[in-house]
């Protein structure tokens, strides 16, 4: 027999502040929905058609009603806006520390790859206590990973990289779900995510049939891509130098300036033309459809571990 | 003819009594098939949208008995997610787009401006075989196979992934959208040219406010849609990139195109409601609207802010953040003209003579649930909420409170309101109000527990589930067996009383709509003599009903 839940289980760091916004609704609401019920169910008995109830409607001719129920709800309906507003930017300002994992989504299943290569499919484990990223593609569809336990969710859309980013703070294993409707088996893209203490975490990485980790193999295939030939050090053809590129702005061709990250290093893959760095010939070819989405993530962890590598480089110094 | 044979009567001889109305000038096929009398279209409507209603009500008691258990073990995957596409497709686009505006209003709003039709007779009649065709094509692909994309259609999965008959569903709605557009104009035109002498704007009931809001819509927002969709069937057919990465299109733009049609088209469904409810909670309290301005420029407000608000659809879908912060704070300033609505009403209710007929058990019934289902909306409007519940059945709670407790509640009490009107005969009251009774306990029963599951986390479009949520599955379905016995009830007492019914008189609520003042069913062409209009709608000054003509 399955027991009776009434509320979810709270294991993330946003779950509680989450829960206290949905109590606040709650409580607002439900004092006006009851507030409203009693005076319907008052009127109907009041004045139901054969009562003897005196009708005085002198007091009824009032502008001042309307304006006080409509201020009322428009100061009430703003701060909840804010305070939901406020809840839901900290989605988009991850810790600078946090564990970065990527995940490939596809019909009908998750897979993870951890920076020191270490992969799963349906699984997630990640350290309790410590902000996780996640760095997020499909290969085909919309998916949406969502966590309930940890009252998260974001939608994994092919052709881009979606971040999403929580703290466990418990351990336990908590339902991943897809939350966007994806094909036949979509009620059938179920995860778990394992939170674990982060010593068991780190027995768990060595455990793992690893390898050297994301970077190193992305160099790997750097260089049978074909990329080193004109971004590694004696290229043939000048092309922007890729150390110490992540995370620092590039001016483009075009005047803007955007800045590199996992999206900006994908797109000049993908979409080469999109975003031409300043000062360099609009030659790059695309390698859309050539590159798998596991293999691209490699590609871009090796990109990004480059940046130590050397001071912002001087790409685009010269435009205007 | 004596009057005496006019009263309620079911002798032999009542056949012979042929007093000329819409209903028998003209019997054949033909003058039904070629009417362009605005009543008999009406009838023609109410005819295929039942039909309609019983389709996609079949698909959700298929889909209510699947979930019972948390295994998938009544019928396969497949046929789950194509029951679910079809019953949102034939609900939306084939019931309740078109469920007051196409029947209701297409039978009552010439009689309330006391107009002898619509304004463009003809068209609207090519808007019923517009709308035939569109439903015939949508029933063929579901004959064929079905669809499973889900009536939302995202892509790239309705492009380049879903097996199914994407296209042949998608020309159906295509076509159903000039349906909506043609009607959308004739009550436009309608309500600008064809108002009887006196009736101005302030004079109109305030249901005609809300179909103008609703024709708005219909007008701006409907080619939105068949844009979307021809775009849709140009990527799926021709491979042309669109919306698919992998042919460098942008899977977010259909997302923005369809909701900027289908966020609108919420309150084209459920604006004619606000407006079936004022009729009727001012009629049976004997009481003058309070508020009245207020009410009917909410009706617009709804309207147009109802426009702005569409990317609250896309919390999560990885639209700006900029963009999320405007369109959440937008939908609660679009919530602020329904709380108006639902305030007048209450207030109208003060100090009336309240009467409980079956038309005021569902008006009162469609108060508690649509505030329950706005109230609900303030939860999703809310960002950080809105992430946890999103995609889940949170929000299928939500729009089935708007939608069926709201909108077909206020469908039947409009039906049985104007019941009289349109067939001469009374519905059998006891009757009448077991099933307003029943549809809105099993509605409760149905949609409350997934308010519980959706937060809980349970995914919507989910053909299997974890086993944790079954107690309130084991709930809601039992609650969607009530609401399908409920629904079936007035099919057998309403054409019960086609025949049987008592005979109803020109005016049984003492109302005092203009419609009232005509024999009831009226004749072919509404008024002997076209009404002066001499005050405002709902005078009821001192329990009496006195009629908006002179």
């Amino acid at each position: 027999m399955p027991s009776v839940t009434f509320w979810p289980e709270q294991a993330g760091s946003y779950a509680v502040e989450v829960d206290w916004l949905f109590f606040g609704l709650l409580l607002v609401t439900g004092l006006t929905f009851f507030l409203l019920m009693f005076l319907l169910v008052r009127f109907m008995v009041r004045y139901r058609e054969g009562s003897r109830a005196e009708r005085d409607l002198s007091g009824e001719k009032g502008w001042h009603w309307e304006i006080g129920w409509t201020g009322a709800s428009l100061v009430i309906f703003v701060a909840f806006a804010a305070w939901g507003a406020n809840l839901f930017f900290r989605l988009y300002q991850p810790p600078a520390d946090a564990l970065e994992i990527f995940v490939v989504a596809k019909q009908w299943m998750w897979k993870a790859q951890h920076s020191g290569g270490q992969r799963e499919i349906d699984e997630l484990h990640v350290p309790v206590g410590r902000p996780v990223r996640l760095v997020m593609s499909s290969e085909d569809v919309i998916h949406s990973f969502f966590i309930p336990a940890f009252r998260i969710k974001h939608d994994v859309v092919p052709g881009r990289y979606e971040t999403l980013w929580f703290e466990a703070v418990k351990t336990g294993t908590f339902g991943l779900l897809c939350a966007e409707y994806c094909g036949t088996l979509h009620s059938g893209m179920l995860g778990r995510v394992v939170a674990m203490e982060p010593r068991d975490f780190a027995a768990w990485l060595d455990a793992q049939p690893g390898s050297d980790g994301l970077a190193q193999e992305g160099a790997a295939l750097f260089r049978s891509l074909g990329c080193s030939g004109c971004h590694g050090p004696g290229g043939t053809v000048r092309a922007p130098p890729l150390q110490g590129l992540y995370g620092h702005p590039v001016p483009l061709a075009d005047g803007r300036v955007v800045t590199a990250d996992e999206r900006y290093i994908r797109d000049s893959i993908l979409l080469p033309k999109a975003e031409v760095a300043a000062g360099y010939p609009d030659i790059m070819p695309s390698f859309a459809g050539q590159i798998r989405e596991e293999d691209l993530v490699r590609i871009v962890a090796y990109i990004k571990s480059l940046a130590s590598d050397a001071p912002p480089s001087q790409v685009g110094s010269r435009t205007p | 003819m004596s009057t005496i044979a006019v009263a309620p009567g079911r002798g032999p001889d009542e056949s012979a009594i042929r007093i000329p109305n819409y209903l028998n000038t003209g019997t054949t096929l033909r003058s039904w098939l070629l009417t362009t009398d605005h009543k008999r279209i009406a009838l023609l409507y109410f005819a295929s949208l039942t039909a309609f209603f019983f389709i996609g009500g079949a698909a959700a008691v298929v889909i209510r008995l699947e979930l019972a258990t948390p295994q998938g073990n009544l019928i396969g995957s497949d046929t789950y997610n194509r029951l679910f596409t079809m019953h949102g497709i034939v609900m939306v686009w084939f019931f309740l787009v078109p469920a007051v505006p196409n029947t209701i209003c297409n039978f009552v709003v010439p009689l309330m401006l006391g107009a002898k039709d619509l304004a463009f007779p003809r068209i609207n009649l090519l808007s019923w075989y517009l709308f035939m065709a569109g439903g015939l094509l949508t029933v063929a692909s579901l004959v064929a196979g079905g669809v499973d994309t889900g009536w939302t259609f995202y892509t790239p999965l309705s492009t380049l992934f879903a097996n199914s008959y994407v296209a042949l569903a998608a020309l159906g709605v295509i076509v159903v959208g000039f349906s909506s557009i043609a009607t959308g104009l004739n009550f436009i035109v309608t309500v600008h040219k064809l108002r009887a002498p006196g009736l101005t704007w302030y004079r109109l009931p305030i249901f005609i406010w809300s179909l103008y809001a609703t024709s708005v819509i219909l007008v701006l927002g409907t080619p939105v849609l068949t844009i979307a969709l021809v775009l849709l069937l140009v990527e799926r057919i021709l491979k042309v990139g669109i919306f698919d990465p992998a042919l460098g299109g942008d899977p977010l733009l259909w997302q923005h195109i369809f909701w900027f049609y289908s966020h609108p088209a919420v309150y084209i469904m459920i604006l004619p409601g606000l407006g079936v409810v004022t009729e009727l909670v001012t009629c049976f309290s004997r009481k003058r609207l309070f508020g009245y301005k207020f009410v009917a420029w909410a009706s617009i407000g709804i309207a147009v802010i109802g426009f702005l608000v569409w990317g609250h659809h896309m919390f999560v879908s990885g639209q700006s953040l900029f963009a999320s912060l405007v369109f959440s704070f937008l939908s609660y300033v679009v919530a602020v003209p329904s709380a108006i609505k639902v305030f007048n009403w209450t207030a109208t209710l003060h100090g009336g003579w309240i009467r409980f007929d079956a038309p005021m058990l569902y008006a009162l019934g469609f108060i508690g649930l649509f505030t329950i289902g706005g109230m609900t909306g303030l939860f999703l409007a809310a960002l950080a909420v809105d992430v946890h519940v999103t995609d889940t059945y949170f929000v299928v709670a939500h729009f089935h409170y708007i939608m069926v407790g709201g909108m077909v509640s206020a469908f039947f009490g409009a039906l049985h309101f104007w019941w009289p009107k349109i067939t001469g005969r009374m519905y059998p009251e006891y009757w009448a109000r077991t099933a307003a009774a029943l549809m809105f306990f099993g509605f409760n029963l149905t949609f409350f527990p997934q308010f519980i599951l959706g937060y809980l986390g349970m995914p919507r479009r989910y053909h299997a589930y974890p086993p944790e949520y079954q107690v309130w599955h084991v709930l809601s379905s039992g609650g969607a067996v009530l609401l399908a016995i409920a629904y079936l009830m007035p099919l057998v007492y309403l054409t019960w009383s086609m025949f049987r019914g008592v005979r109803a008189g020109p005016n049984p609520w003492q109302a005092t709509g203009l419609e009232w003042q005509t024999p009831s069913p009226p004749p072919k062409e509404n008024f002997a003599t076209t009404p002066v209009v001499v005050r405002g709608p709902y005078d009821y000054r001192d329990r009496a009903a006195h009629p908006q003509h002179g």
